[in-house]
């Protein structure tokens, strides 16, 4: 701050630089205006109203909210998400936490490994859904022909209510894992090799190691790391959309789902947009807490 | 440096039980691309036999023909791929651009309009889409490509693009520029033909990033596309996936298709990419 003041002074090449600046941003700043912000403003405008796709809408004031907090549907699609997002992050961040672990080991071959589990994030969301689908498929399904092998008769997994969750789970895990992964083994190369020398001097064990110096040092990442999964989850659509469509019997059916069907289905688009909004706060007390902690992180490593 | 314990069992055993846990994943992990492949060249009689069969009797290279024909694959492929080009340019120029300005032009407000730009990034798409379809209607551009190729450049992917681009050129030494301007070069002379080589890295991450987020793109074709032709492989393979039930040879044909490309661009560019998501995710 101090030191734009000063260049502010310096004459025409200063004025340059406000010219410049802001030229050079202009187009982004301009396009984000358009199609960030102004959306933003539209979408919290119409979340007070009746919005419908075509003809005049109405201002109803928190209608569309007291309707939602009223609606069984969204509690249960609520649930659904709640269900999705605690089966699914730590399942996928102690898994890339132990991937990341033994990748860190120096082995020979050991970037072979790295690679195969870091092929699915590079694959379409879409693709590794209708994969999956077909491996989950009842008779035709890799998963239940090999059940068949050991003499199990495998289950009708995606039009099950108790089973269709916990495959769309187990599909999302593997499919994004290895992102996690990567994050956890560049957060263990920067933990210094000093303190690992430390501990083995001190006599501590692999599992104390662990505990009392390595977790520790990469706490920030796994943070980090957990926020992002627990965000991302909040907001899963495209492999339900192609794995269950929601069903069965709204087993599956999560948030994004129902603001899609609500907004491009049933074209009740005020509505829709109150429940974007519930997921915009959600996600907004979440990446706020978020700042607070690493703050504090911060804070203290500088002590 | 100390001395070494000595080569026990337990410390074989240990790698064994590594690589065992290594192979076992991995193979979660590759068998589904395995059965893909192997589907797309088996008889529609032979998919639901069992035993299942890695490798096909005979490998019929039909299914990947006849796809053409049940959907417009090729369009579907074209519109992809052009869609993805013109995104990555886009935001490769753009950012760029805005992230140079905001490392080292010092202007006014660059900060609190830096700071506004990074905390847009968590506006969950989800909650301007709405709007955006009305925005779009108004314009005519529903049914077309504009929003397919305007959101993302402008959106949250380009602000991503700025901050990655930011860091990069924040880590270039100033007396490079310093010079040049003594030589009276101008700013836009600087950043493309001073900066932008250096930053060759820092384009190269955000080229890959974006090109990978925008051939996987789903929501936004969902919502802006109904004609087919105009549609891009996720939807179009969405799509089809409702339409054919159980044709699984000519889904997993096409799957094949879709993915094929992006998986050789990442075995070639694997290390850039990768470290390039641990930086950007670390720095964030």
């Amino acid at each position: 701050m101090k030191g734009d003041k000063k260049r502010r002074n310096k004459g025409p090449l200063a004025r340059e630089a406000q010219i410049t600046g802001w030229l050079f941003i202009s187009p982004m700043v301009l396009g984000f205006t358009l199609l960030l912000l102004f959306p933003m403003g539209l979408a919290l405008y119409m979340s007070l109203t009746d919005w419908p796709l075509l003809g005049e809408h109405h201002f109803t004031g928190l209608d569309n909210y007291r309707g939602i907090l009223a609606d069984d549907l969204f509690w249960k699609v609520f649930g659904n998400t709640a269900y999705f997002t605690v089966g699914l992050v730590p399942l996928n961040i102690i898994l890339a936490l132990l991937l990341a672990l033994l990748l860190s080991k120096k082995l020979p071959g050991i970037g072979l490994f790295r690679t195969a589990i870091f092929v699915p994030v590079m694959t379409s969301l879409i693709v590794w859904a209708i994969v999956w689908k077909y491996m989950f498929a009842t008779d035709s399904g890799l998963i239940n022909q090999m059940l068949q092998l050991i003499g199990i008769k495998g289950p009708a997994w995606l039009y099950d209510t108790k089973l269709a969750m916990p495959a769309v789970i187990v599909t999302s895990v593997l499919k994004n894992v290895g992102l996690n992964m990567v994050l956890f083994i560049a957060a263990l190369q920067q933990v210094p090799r000093s303190l690992y020398e430390a501990a083995e001097l001190d006599g501590a064990g692999k599992t104390r190691t662990f505990f009392n110096v390595t977790l520790p040092m990469i706490t920030p990442t796994v943070f980090l790391t957990v926020v992002m999964t627990v965000i991302g989850s909040l907001k899963v659509f495209g492999q339900i959309y192609v794995m269950t469509q929601g069903g069965p019997s709204e087993s599956t059916k999560v948030l994004v789902y129902y603001i899609w069907e609500k907004a491009f289905k049933l074209y009740d688009l005020g509505y829709a947009s109150s429940a974007a909004f519930v997921l915009f706060f959600v996600v907004l007390a979440l990446t706020l807490v978020q700042w607070q902690l690493r703050k504090r992180w911060v804070f203290n490593e500088s002590d | 440096m100390k001395a070494t314990s000595p080569p026990s069992l337990r410390k074989s055993l240990g790698n064994i039980g590594t690589y065992a846990a290594l192979v076992l994943v991995s193979l979660v992990m590759l068998v589904p691309f395995l059965w893909m492949i192997s589907t797309s060249f088996k008889e529609p009689q032979d998919i639901f036999k069992y035993p299942p069969r890695f490798i096909p009797k005979s490998f019929n290279f039909h299914n990947y023909v006849e796809v053409f024909d049940r959907i417009p694959f090729g369009s579907f492929y074209v519109n992809s791929v052009y869609i993805a080009f013109v995104v990555v340019i886009g935001t490769a120029f753009f950012a760029s651009l805005a992230g140079y300005s905001f490392a080292r032009i010092p202007f006014a407000g660059r900060n609190i309009v830096f700071l506004i730009l990074l905390s847009a990034m968590m506006i969950p798409h989800e909650v301007t889409a709405i709007p955006m379809f009305l925005f779009m209607r108004e314009l005519g551009w529903i049914d077309t490509h504009w929003p397919l190729v305007l959101l993302p450049i402008f959106g949250a992917g380009g602000v991503f693009g700025i901050f990655v681009m930011r860091q990069f050129f924040i880590s270039i030494p100033k007396e490079l520029e310093e010079a040049a301007m003594i030589d009276g070069c101008s700013r836009f002379r600087i950043y493309g033909q001073i900066m932008l080589p250096i930053a060759k890295p820092g384009i190269a991450t955000l080229t890959i990033f974006t090109f990978v987020t925008n051939w996987n793109e789903f929501f936004d074709p969902l919502i802006f596309i109904n004609t087919r032709s105009l549609m891009t492989l996720p939807l179009g393979l969405s799509l089809f996936t409702d339409e054919v039930g159980t044709a699984w040879h000519y889904l997993m044909s096409a799957t094949v298709m879709a993915t094929v490309p992006l998986l050789i661009v990442f075995f070639f560019a694997q290390r850039q990419f990768i470290e390039g998501v641990a930086m950007t995710g670390l720095k964030e």
